[in-house]
Formats: C-alpha cells, structure tokens, sequence
C-alpha cells in the first residue's frame, strides 16, 4: 500500500533535527533506517505529518571508545556493527544478535537507534541493551539526558523518549573477557524471535562470577531474567548448576500467545535457550 | 551439417537475460495515455449486511474521477464464473464481484474509487461511508456442517455445496469398500488435516482495461488468458471477438492466477464507466487476504490390510473449504485427487466421498498439485502408519503393494489406466542417492543413546496425474472446458520459424522448451526460433497453462504442428529437387532424395521458394505454416519416489532436514535443467506445507496472517541442499514421452517430509503431528506420545 502523504526533513545536525521535530509538533516522526517505520506506514497503522530524516546526519553513525564505553551512533547501521573491530571486541553480544537481525537487505538499512527506538519486544537488539547494562543518549530540546536500558523500555513499542527526543547514541560499558551468547528461535530463518535469550558470563576459578541474562520476546519489553542471574552468581561453571538456574527463566515473565506459539510453548522454550546460551556463554559443555 | 539433438539438451534459458536485466512487462509497468487508476475498498469483517453505503464523498477527494459500489453496478457486473459444478444439485450461489448487500469474507471487494493516480484512490477510499450489521463468522469446516451453524448463504438453506461419491464397487472397478474393511486383519484410522495455503506467488495480481480502442484490451496477470476472455465476453456480454486478453510477462501463479477474479471484471466497470485505460494492482496484504487460498481440507481415512502387509480396501471422507464462494474450480480441485488415492498400490475396494462446504472465508480453490498433494499425502501417511503397526520397512511395505513394472499399462482401482512406470528403478536409485542403510543404523545408534536430537526418515513413493486434460473426460466429470491445447508453427521467408501456443507460461519456460522441440522437429537452430504466447490476438486458441499441462498437452501440439509443416514442404522440397513426393526424405533438416546424401534442400531454401512462389508445383499453395489442436487421450502418470531425512530436536521440538533425495520419473526430459528447477521449485512448496505455512482465520473470521510476517514463506536459509535425479521411463500416450513436471515436486514431498518428522518421534509414542509441524507442535506431540527414550 501506499503511506498517507507527509512532509520530509533531511537535517544534517542533531540540533536541526531536535528543532525541526518541535517546529512539527507531536505528529513528527524521527527516520532512521525506514525498516519498521515504512512497512508501518504503508499499513497506514501512523500517518506523521511530517519525517525527519537523521540519514544526512553523519557524526551519528558510527562506533568509538570513550573510556570504560563503547559509544555506538544512533544511526550505525546493522551491517556496520556486524564489521566492527571494537564491537567484536568489547561487546560481541551485540554483533552475535545483530547477525540473527533480519536478512541482509534490512540489515544494511536498518540501524541500531531505529531498533531500539522501535522497541518491539521480539526485537533482538532490546534484550542485548539490557543485559549489556547499556545507556541511552538522548537530544530533545531541553538538552541532552541519558536514560539506563532498564528505563528506556516502557511498553510494547514504547520508549522513555519523549515525542521530540533523538536517540544520538548508546553507550555500552566494555567487557573484556565475558563469554557471550544469543539464542534467537524464529519460526522462519529470516524472521522475529519467537524467544530470544542474551547471556553474558563471566567466569573467574572455575566459578561464575557474573552473569548476565536477558529475554527476548517474553513479555510487552524485554526482560532481565534475575532470578536466573542469582541463581548462577558463584556457582561452578559446570552442567547441573547451569541446568538449574536455566529452569527459572521464565520467572517474571508474561510471554505472549499469537499466530507463531503459546505463551506456553514459550515459557518452556526460554528454559532450553537460557540453558543453551549459559552453556555457550560460560563455556560449559553438554548442559 | 550435424544437427545435435535440442531435446534433452540442458540449455540455459533463454528467457532469462531479459527477466534478470529487468527488460520485462509486468502489467504494473503498462502506462497507456490517460490512464486511471483504481483502489478497493475491502471488507473489514468476515460477514455482515451492508445497511449503508454511499460513495459520493470520495468523489470530493482530490484527483477522484469516479466511485461506485455493488448496488451501482448490480445489474451489469454478473456473477464471476464457477465452471465445475460437480455434482447436478451442488449449490453454486451468486459470486458478484462487489459485494451488493452482504459481505461473507474480509478482504470482499465493497467499493472502488477511481482516480488520477494511485496515492489518491488510496487516499479516497477512506471518504466512502459504510456501515455493516455483523452477521455470525463460520470459519471451521465441521461447525459449518453442524446443526444449527450460522448459514453463509441463507438463500441456500445449506453450508454443504455438494456430496461426490466414488464407489469402486458402483463403478464396476473394484470390490466394496466396507465389506473389505469389515474383513480387513489390520485397520488403520486417521484423520488428517490439509492446512489452509496461501499460493503467494511473486507478482502480485494486476489489471490493466483498455476501453479506447476497436477491441477491449485487458492486460492481467494471469496463467489463463483464454478462460478469462471467454468468460469475460459470455459473462460481461462483450461480443467475443471485440475483447483481447494479454497476459505480459506473469510472475508466478502456482494456481492463485488461475482464476476469472473480481478485480479483472471491476476494472472493466471502472473503464467502461469512465472511458478511459484504468488500472489495479494490489498490495501484498489485499492479495493475500483476497486471492483465493489453496488446500483446507480434512481428511477422514481407514486403510484395510492383511497382516502380511497387502492391502485390501481405502476408504475416504474429506471436508472441503470452499471459502465463501466458488471459484473456477473450486467444488473440483479436492476432486483432481479423487482418483489418485490409491497411489501406485493395488487396491482390490475403494470408496472416496467429499463434502464441499462454505465458510465465511475467501474462496479456496487450486494451488500448486490442486487435489494430489492431499491424495498422495493421506496414502503415503497412511502406508507409514501401516508399516508402523505391523512393524514392517516403509520401503517394503510398498514395494509388497505397488504396481510391478512388468504389470504396466494397469488399471486401478480408481479406473485410470496407469500406462508407464518404474516404481523399483526409481526407490532403488533414490534409496542408493541417500545412504537409506547407514541412516536406519545411525537413527537406532540415537534413539539407543537417547540423543535429544533424533533423527527420522520419511519415504514418499508417490504418483500423479498430470496433463490436463483428455476433454472427453473432462465432460464426463462435468468440467465445463476442453482440455486440448494448439500451436501454430509459421516458417518466414528467411527460414526463421515462430512457434505460436496457447499455453501461457509464468515462469515455466516454454520459450526455451518450445524453441529446442521445433529445433528438433524442423532442423533449424535453437535461436532461430521465437515462440509466441499469452495473446489473444497473436494466439487465438488455447486453454492454457495448469496442472502440469504445458509440455504434457501443449508440446505435443508442437511436435504435431512442427511434423505437418515436414509434411507440407515435401511436395516443394520435391519440385526443387526435381523428385516424387515420396522419394523425399527428411532429416536434421534438410530434404533429401532418398539415397542420395549430396544436394538436399534445407526448410530455409524451402521457404524462400514459397516466399517469391516463382515455381511452384501445380496447386500448391505458397504457405509452409501449418497449426495443430492436440487433445491428449489420456493422462500423464509421472512418479518417483522421495527420502527426507530430518533432525527432530526433541526438546524444541524444531525440525531440520538433514538430507533430501527424490528420484523423479518425468518421463522424456526436455531440458533437464528447467526439470531441476521444477523440482526444487516444487519441493520447497511442498516442504511449505509441511513445516512452515498455514493460513489462519480467528474465530471472527479475521486473516490472522495477513502479511509475510506472519504467514511464513520459507526462504532458501531454511531449505535444504536438494539430491535430484531421474529415471526416464517414457509416457506412452505422447508423441515425445513426457510426463510433466510441474507439480510432482509438491506432491511427493510434502509427505516425505511428515513422515520423516513422525519416524523421528515414534519411539515417544507419536503417530502423527499436524501441519505445519511448528516446533510447538512438535514438542505437544512429544509431550502426549507419553513416552520417553
Ligand atoms: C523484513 C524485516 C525483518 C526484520 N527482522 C528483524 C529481526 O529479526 N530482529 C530485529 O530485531 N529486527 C528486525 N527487523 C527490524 C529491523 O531491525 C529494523 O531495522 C529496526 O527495527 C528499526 O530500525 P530502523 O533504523 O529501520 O528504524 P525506523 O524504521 O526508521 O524507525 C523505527 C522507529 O524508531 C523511531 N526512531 C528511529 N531512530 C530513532 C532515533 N534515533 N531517535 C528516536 N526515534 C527513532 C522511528 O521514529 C520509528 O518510530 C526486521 C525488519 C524487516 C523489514
């Protein structure tokens, strides 16, 4: 179908783009790769009066360090991450998720702040925010803020921002030494996470010293899976423990029932997937 | 000159170029001088009475030209055609192509804007005013034929459309079905659901009419240019010969284009009405919410058998989803497999039955194997469960029911006589290709260690019927067309040829595959021939292309058209050789005196002497075209058989194929490299079926998966490396030996690959697991097999 006629503004500076998003008021809409505003446009589920375009903006894409962070640009593309030296170095999560992110056309188009930004819950980037304890920065005209991943996600396709914000950047603290797992189930290669488990491990002696676990998919936002993370803090990286602490993953969680699986089939399926990302993750064989 | 033989050869396409570089005419890409353009207005419930309707506000939207709805065109939009009544008494209610007063599935076209461009038709449709008044939703086929359930039809006093009934006793083929089942040692009951399947195919449908010139021009992507004009002239009252259908370049139909649909007749309204060239295509969501769906059937069976493994009796019953109203072939396409249940096993008793029952759902009508893919899936699952019960090998428990080679032609129980086949050539080939062994030893060496990925192997020896169809029998089974099919071969002057045929390809080939049978035929280069199609005006006669027909019917046009241009240059041949007619012979194209290897004439020479007609023998006209109508006298009985071997994790419950081998006998293979893509085509549709596609409705009747979001086409990532190969046991009724192929790779596969998934899981106590075996229903069947490794 054919979206609803709009208005478009290619800015080339964040500042632009905060000013033209309050000169349109509330119906403008921020566009970032277009891979999930388009199609929702085409359905006519939105009718923005005017999109503002952060393509021309280029300080936003992008991946550097910044002391103890990695600072990814809100409009790095999926296929810029997946090449990325410092993200397969400092937060390879990111790149092991972003490979099971849709096919190759979406991901040289889609980029990193449009995933999060989008904030659907069978996103897989969501729950790598998550467990990576990553921050958000955000433009609007107040100035800039910066939000926690545990805040940012508010809802089914609901973020913290406020309708005239810009997500510049997400800051993602570096881990060097973890071992890091997605687990994405889809019913189809190139689709959504029916589940999709992030796990981050760090061991130290033999022993889990931390660990860091997120879902996909099994709720309205992603969610920490905490009980899993307590009940592996400290316990020998070995199979029954893992196994263990796996069989608690759906605690807390309101999987959805749709065309695809039950929330039934889901809540047993995050227990497989938690179990297999903590065993690839933390390097523990045949759990 | 040494002519290699065109046939057989694996010549690349030579349509190919020109699709790949993008130098192609989809009927979206046709812009005539004027044109408008059209947007639906689609119902957004499953049923309900429309109490208000106006579309004069959308005429006050910018660039809108015209807008009407069904009241307006009541009386001059007919009733869109059903041409298999099935049965004498079957309803056949009216299928207006704008809902008048009721709407009986979402996505039913209520209203149509015409505008100046596209965006504003859009943009106009949200002016028209509509108010519905819900009526009660039927979407499942056994709460439709329930007492009491909500009518689709209230007219029709009835959800049934039709009872058809085989009897093999009745029809003196066999013995009674029931007696042998009352005798049977063993029997095996199932009941098997076909899911809904949506045909998808690439381009999505569009319509251009033209009302400006002498003829009525209509440009659609369709696989039936023929039926759409004759329909359109009888149903429309257009005079025939004043309307020219054009089928440009059509990007896939696998049955969803073979159909007279409401969009080509609503164009026509909107440029009759306006004047002027319109045209429509739909988006995604409209075609997949409003071209008719294929399969939705439950099956009911009991198998009868001996203990030793032979079978004694099949029995039958099958609900049919009509949707909400007949399509061209609606009522028969559960019927195409009626006949082929038995499969390539030797059947003494067999009795079949189907319901046709409407549903407040879009029509329901062919995709890809139309009727065999179910036949051939219930008898192969069927011969598993057999198997399984008696403990016996798949393989032999086949091998000890099916048609021996040595017993051809045969004479099933069903009545069609099987005329070629090579049932062991091709299970041993493909049981080689696949290690068959080695895998039987590897799957006990995991189910000893209880390895939570499992592995099963899944057998298919399947049959069908393709080439449709001998017309003689197409009346018998009240089908209201022919089933021949034409070409014209015309010989220019330069000795170039033009083979003209009235199949219809879209994406098939019959460019390359016409071009190497008339290469053969008529001794002349490969690129020296242009085939023509999917005209009207440039080929008048044909019925099109379906159902494996082209090279099983049309080809052999071609071959008879190409044989009687042979027939019509001897006379000249023999003049300029200066020879009798009957000492003239032909071959890798040239004419010859008849032991004598120097001098000949070349069909080139021929044609130019026609050509200038200087020196003619006496009443011979200048003319070397020559046409030919072929109406095959029988089907075609391709068949082979198909090895999956899938890894079942079993606590997922997700399936991969490991392996996949199928040995097809298609007969003589015109080009093997456009019989591979066939197959693989094919195969992954039929492994569709089996793992990933359904197409579902709620309870309201609302398209659950309406985008490819939700209803999930397989890609290549999740197909596997297919193992193709062939034996070639030629078709007896065709002048060249084939088969057809068109269909064979989603029959056959579809139950290889079930039958893999249940074999992987027998030892949990799992007999079946419905399609598509999602990986939650894997891990339900897991869990109520009740057992455990
Ligand atoms: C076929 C297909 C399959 C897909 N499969 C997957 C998958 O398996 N897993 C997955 O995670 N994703 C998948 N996606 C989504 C894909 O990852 C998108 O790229 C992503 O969700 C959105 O990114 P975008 O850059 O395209 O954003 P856009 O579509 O441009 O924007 C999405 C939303 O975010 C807002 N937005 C974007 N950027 C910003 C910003 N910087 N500040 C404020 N608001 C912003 C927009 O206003 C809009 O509301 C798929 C997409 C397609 C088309």
């Amino acid at each position: 179908m054919i979206p609803l006629s709009f208005g478009y503004t290619p800015p080339s500076t964040v500042d632009d783009a905060v000013r033209a998003l309050a000169d349109a008021g509330e119906d403008a809409k921020v566009l970032a790769g277009g891979q999930s505003l388009v199609p929702v446009l085409r359905l006519r589920l939105a009718a923005p009066s005017v999109l503002v375009d952060l393509g021309g903006i280029a300080p936003l894409r992008g991946v550097r360090e910044e002391g103890d962070e990695l600072v990814l640009g809100a409009m790095t593309r999926h296929a810029d991450v997946l090449h990325d030296p410092l993200v397969a170095r400092y937060a390879p999560l990111l790149a092991q998720a972003t490979a099971l992110v849709a096919d190759r056309q979406t991901r040289y188009l889609g980029t990193v702040g449009g995933s999060l930004s989008h904030a659907d819950p069978a996103g897989d980037l969501p729950a790598v925010a998550l467990a990576l304890d990553a921050t958000m920065e955000a433009v609007g005209p107040d100035g800039a803020r910066r939000i926690p991943a545990a805040d940012f996600f508010v809802d089914y396709l609901t973020t913290a921002l406020a309708p005239g914000e810009v997500l510049v950047a997400i800051r993602v603290p570096k881990r060097d030494g973890w071992g890091t797992r997605y687990e994405k189930f889809s019913r189809v290669a190139q689709s959504w996470a029916l589940v999709g488990v992030a796990a981050a491990v760090r061991r130290d002696n033999g022993g889990i010293a931390e660990a860091r676990v997120a879902l996909t998919n099994m709720g309205s936002t992603p969610l920490r899976a905490r009980a899993v993370e307590e009940a592996l803090t400290g316990v020998p990286a070995s199979a029954d423990p893992l196994t263990a602490a796996a069989e608690r993953a759906a605690e807390g969680t309101r999987p959805p029932t749709d065309v695809f699986a039950s929330a039934e089939y889901r809540t047993h399926l995050v227990t497989v997937l938690t179990r297999r990302a903590l065993a690839a993750a933390g390097g523990v064989h045949a759990a | 000159m040494t002519v290699t033989a065109e046939v057989g050869a694996a010549r690349t396409r030579k349509e190919d170029a020109r699709l790949i570089e993008g130098r192609t005419t989809w009927t979206e890409n046709i812009t005539l001088p004027g044109m408008l353009h059209l947007a639906i207005l689609r119902s957004p419930v499953a049923h309900a009475r429309i109490t208000h309707l106006d579309t004069a506000p959308a005429l006050r939207e910018p660039g809108v030209v015209a807008a009407f709805c069904g009241r307006d065109v009541a009386e001059v939009q007919g009733s869109l055609p059903c041409a298999w009544p099935v049965t004498a008494e079957m309803l056949a209610p009216p299928h207006p192509p704008l809902a008048v007063d009721e709407v009986r599935h979402v996505g039913e076209a209520v209203a149509v804007v015409v505008a100046r461009d596209r965006a504003s038709a859009q943009d106009a449709l949200a002016a028209v005013e509509v108010d519905y008044e819900p009526l009660p939703a039927v979407v499942d086929l056994e709460a439709a034929l329930a007492e009491g359930a909500p009518l689709v039809h209230a007219d029709q006093g009835s959800n049934r459309a039709y009872t058809w009934i085989f009897d093999s006793a009745q029809a003196g083929t066999g013995g009674d079905a029931d007696a042998a089942l009352a005798d049977a040692e063993v029997v095996i009951r199932r009941r098997y659901r076909q899911q809904r399947l949506i045909p998808a195919f690439m381009e999505p449908r569009s319509v251009v009419v033209d009302p400006t010139g002498e003829q009525l021009t209509v440009w659609s992507s369709t696989q039936i240019p023929h039926i759409l004009r004759f329909f359109m002239a009888l149903i429309l009252g257009i005079p025939e010969h004043k309307v020219r259908v054009i089928a440009p370049d059509v990007g896939g139909g696998f049955g969803g284009k073979l159909q007279v649909v409401a969009e080509e007749f609503i164009a026509f309204l909107a440029a009759q009405r306006t004047g002027k060239p319109v045209k429509y295509t739909e988006s995604r969501s409209e075609s997949l919410m409003s071209a008719h769906h294929g399969r939705d059937q439950i099956q009911y069976a009991e198998l009868g058998a001996r203990r030793d493994g032979t079978v004694t009796a099949l029995k039958v019953h099958l609900l049919a989803n009509m949707g909400a109203y007949l399509g061209i072939i609606t009522p028969g396409t559960p019927l195409l497999g009626a006949l082929m249940y038995n499969g390539i096993y030797k059947f003494p008793a067999y009795h079949f039955e189907c319901e046709g029952v409407f549903t407040t759902t879009v029509t329901v009508d062919a995709y890809r194997g139309a009727g065999r893919p179910e036949a051939t899936y219930l008898i192969e699952r069927l011969m598993d469960e057999l198997a399984d019960e008696l403990h016996m090998d798949p393989l032999d428990l086949r091998r000890r029911n099916w048609i021996g080679h040595g017993e051809f032609p045969y004479t099933t129980v069903s009545g069609m006589r099987y005329d070629s086949g090579n049932y062991e050539a091709a299970t041993d080939r493909a049981m080689e290709l696949f290690g068959y062994e080695e895998l039987r030893k590897e799957q006990a060496a995991r189910r000893g260690s209880g390895d939570r990925v499992q592995l099963g192997l899944g057998v298919s020896t399947y049959t069908e019927a393709c080439g449709w169809a001998p017309s003689r029998i197409l009346g018998q089974i009240r089908y209201a067309g022919g089933g021949w099919e034409a070409a014209t071969v015309r010989v220019l002057p330069t000795g170039k040829v033009e083979v003209v045929t009235g199949t219809s390809p879209h994406g098939q080939g019959h460019d390359t595959a016409w071009s190497q049978i008339a290469a053969d035929q008529l001794g002349v280069a490969f690129e020296d021939v242009e085939v023509l199609h999917g005209d009207t005006r440039i080929a008048p006669h044909g019925w099109d292309t379906y159902g494996s027909r082209s090279a099983a019917v049309g080809a052999a046009a071609v071959v008879q058209a190409c044989q009687r241009v042979v027939e019509k240059t001897k006379p000249i041949a023999a003049h300029l050789l200066e020879c009798d007619v009957g000492d003239v012979e032909f071959s890798e194209g040239t004419f010859r005196v008849r032991g004598t290897p120097e001098g000949g004439k070349t069909l080139a020479d021929c044609a130019l002497a026609v050509f200038v007609a200087h020196d003619l023998p006496p009443g011979v006209e200048p003319d070397l075209d020559a046409e030919a109508v072929y109406d095959p006298v029988n089907f075609s009985f391709p068949h082979g058989t198909h090895l999956c071997a899938t890894e079942v994790d079993t606590e997922t419950g997700r399936v991969s194929i490991r392996s996949y081998v199928c040995v097809d006998d298609v007969g003589k293979v015109v080009n093997p490299l456009i019989v591979e893509g066939q197959i693989h085509g094919g195969v992954a549709q039929g492994i569709a079926q089996a793992l990933f596609e359904e197409a579902v409705y709620d309870e309201d009747g609302n398209l659950l998966t309406g985008t490819f979001v939700d209803y999930t086409p397989p890609t290549a990532a999740d197909l596997p490396e297919l193992v193709v190969d062939r034996t070639e046991t030629p078709a007896l009724d065709h002048p060249l030996g084939i088969k057809g192929v068109g269909e064979t790779g989603t029959i056959a596969s579809t139950p290889a690959v079930v039958n893999a998934v249940v074999d992987a899981l027998r030892p949990y106590g799992v007999h079946d697991v419905p399609m598509p075996c999602t990986p939650e229903r894997v891990w339900r069947a897991i869990r109520e097999g009740g057992k455990r490794l």
